[in-house]
């Protein structure tokens, strides 16, 4: 290179030429390869496809009952709240909450006895356990997490309420999820 | 590897072999007549139980993956199979369980030996690095194994680890997204466990050898902490190391082989023995004993992302310790207050281990977050600050002085490092 160098300073060579095609062709096909082994780690089409909306019937739900369900392999609660559990969420000062969010936020117009929420903690995933904690909603057995009648954060690590999963109401009696 | 071959290959085979591959003078340098300071007591012996343990656990490992099925719904039912209907399945899978414990054993006192005798500073600041890049694999090889049953505690660990990386801005839904392989841990997740758990050993097999070659370029620190000078300092390494790891190693292996044939259940948790449920959360769900401390740490932080970042830095603070610690002396023997800070450092490490145990709740908490406190000053605080105060004792002018006395003879020298090489430990 040192003794070439002082005579093509100012003009490239062919080599250089040669060495700045390869190197872009190359890097367009590393990154062209690296694709696929990246993006086969992300949920396959079965899964995806596992994410259909089901229907729920709420008809056996008795008052004051949490039911388990899965979507898209996802635990969700649907509780079906009691006149004090809906009174306890809504007279909540909602600013005085670490994710302030209204109740009628997280139920459907008209629905207040149903709240359908993800079942798993936000702050590292597990399971609360329902009736349980200060506020009566639910308590995280992990990291004592504790959520309202509403499903929101009160107590402890978990950053954010407990999410409503997207669901519509298809007749009063029964809600599709997803 | 970084001492001249003496080797002569004695056969004409051998000689053949090594003008083609000179492996075996490799070898025969580094092991063989490879010079070690004559004055390494046994806490220099765990390297060799680590490399024995790797071994093992992969032996062991590659059998049980010829009888387990890494499908979420025959795995708790594949591992039972092993149990109790393979020949030797039960004492296959308790030497591989249990030896993820006792590898973890080991690899903590070899640690708490790097740092009682300062081995992470000039020149071994890359071999200490390897060493945290090591544990690092260890504890994702271990974390990805104890998925493998599928039971309760397998399931939730998982959700929890992975969940961990959720406490990212931004990007961390889709990493967790990734990771699972779908919106829940599941089947995805155990195959890739799987795999990753069978390819990250042989990983750490490949940190190894560019740890002991690092190793070999210094050679090992010793208990004074000072460098080998001449050839009075050394012994070869075989038959004087080979057979003091030997006899370590046969110690170490008696306790192992204790737990497998007498408890093998002690260090597991009962609720692995139920069948992974993604509709209820065991009450009570810890870690292995080997990553309380660390769990601790995370739970001592009311934030999730700054508990998360907590946990990961606790383990990354140690690959800055070789500039953290300001002092020039390396070992604690001779740095008198080094010494007590070192051993409160240990009850702390031990402490938030036990409050890892613990539910987190009341005076637990405030104790872990007092002790993550004082984990996090040790490195932060108290090594930059102890090397700039602390008066070190005078070091003795080689290492053959150390153990000798000024005035030993050759022949006195070796007749004392053979009986009792460790008199300075």
């Amino acid at each position: 290179m040192a003794t070439t160098s002082t005579a093509t300073a100012s003009e490239p060579t062919r080599r250089d030429f040669l060495f700045i095609a390869t190197g872009a062709v190359g890097a367009v096909g590393v990154a062209a390869t690296l694709w696929p082994f990246i993006s086969q780690m992300g949920p396959d089409a079965a899964t995806i496809a596992a994410g259909a909306p089901v229907d729920f019937d709420l008809t056996p739900v008795a008052e004051g009952q949490i039911v388990k369900l899965f979507w898209r392999g996802k635990l969700i609660f649907v509780r079906h709240r009691t006149a004090e559990e809906i009174k306890a969420a809504q007279t909540v000062n909602v600013a005085t909450l670490p994710d302030p969010q209204d109740d009628a936020a997280r139920v459907k117009p008209g629905k207040a006895q149903w709240l359908v929420v993800y079942g798993n903690c936000t702050h590292l995933g597990c399971v609360p356990l329902g009736n349980e904690g200060a506020f009566h909603g639910w308590q995280c057995p992990c990291h004592g997490s504790v959520f309202d009648t509403s499903g929101r954060i009160r107590q402890g690590p978990a950053p954010t309420n407990l999410p409503v999963p997207p669901y519509t109401f298809v007749s009063d009696a029964k809600i599709q999820i997803g | 590897m970084s001492a001249p071959s003496t080797y002569v290959p004695k056969s004409a085979f051998g000689k053949w072999f090594e003008s083609r591959l000179p492996v075996m003078g490799l070898l025969h340098s580094s092991f063989i007549v490879f010079p070690n300071p004559r004055n390494l007591n046994y806490f220099w012996t765990f390297g060799g139980m680590l490399a024995f343990m790797l071994v093992a656990q992969i032996v062991t490992g590659v059998v049980l993956a010829m009888h387990y099925t890494p499908n979420a719904k025959m795995a708790f039912d594949s591992v039972e199979h092993i149990m109790r209907d393979v020949n030797y399945g039960w004492l296959l899978r308790y030497l591989h369980a249990n030896g993820a414990s006792m590898f973890f054993v080991a690899v903590y006192v070899h640690i708490f030996r790097g740092l009682y005798y300062g081995s992470y500073k000039a020149p071994r600041e890359i071999l200490w690095i390897l060493g945290v890049i090591i544990f690092l694999l260890m504890m994702a090889t271990a974390f990805m194994g104890y998925v493998l049953p599928w039971g309760q505690m397998s399931f939730w660990g998982a959700t929890v680890i992975t969940n961990l990386f959720s406490a990212f801005p931004v990007v961390g839904e889709t990493i967790v997204t990734f990771l699972w392989g779908g919106y829940s841990v599941d089947n995805p997740t155990l195959n890739r466990f799987f795999s990753l758990h069978y390819l990250l050993p042989f990983m750490i097999a490949g940190v190894v050898v560019l740890h002991i070659w690092a190793l070999h370029v210094p050679g090992s620190n010793n208990p004074t902490g000072i460098e080998k000078k001449t050839e009075k300092d050394t012994l070869p390494f075989h038959p004087y190391f080979t057979v003091k790891d030997a006899l370590a190693l046969v110690c170490f292996l008696m306790v192992y082989i204790w737990f497998v044939a007498y408890t093998p259940n002690f260090l597991g948790h009962a609720d692995n023995y139920i069948e992974a449920n993604p509709a209820v959360t065991p009450a009570h769900i810890v870690p292995e004993w080997y990553f309380l401390p660390f769990y601790a740490i995370l739970r001592a932080i009311p934030d999730k992302l700054m508990g998360v970042l907590a946990m990961f830095g606790s383990i990354a603070v140690l690959a800055f310790l070789p500039w953290l610690d300001t002092s020039r002396v390396k070992s604690a023997n001779y740095r008198p207050l080094y010494r007590q800070f070192f051993w409160l450092f240990a009850v702390a490490a031990v402490g938030l281990g036990w409050l890892g145990a613990k539910p987190p709740e009341g005076g637990y908490v405030i104790a872990s977050r007092i002790l993550t406190f004082y984990y996090f000053a040790h490195f932060l605080i108290v090594l930059p600050l102890l090397g700039l105060f602390e008066t070190p004792r005078r070091l003795p002018g080689s290492i053959a002085e150390a153990v000798l006395g000024k005035g030993g003879s050759a022949s006195a020298m070796a007749a004392g490092a053979a009986q009792s090489p460790n008199t300075k430990g």
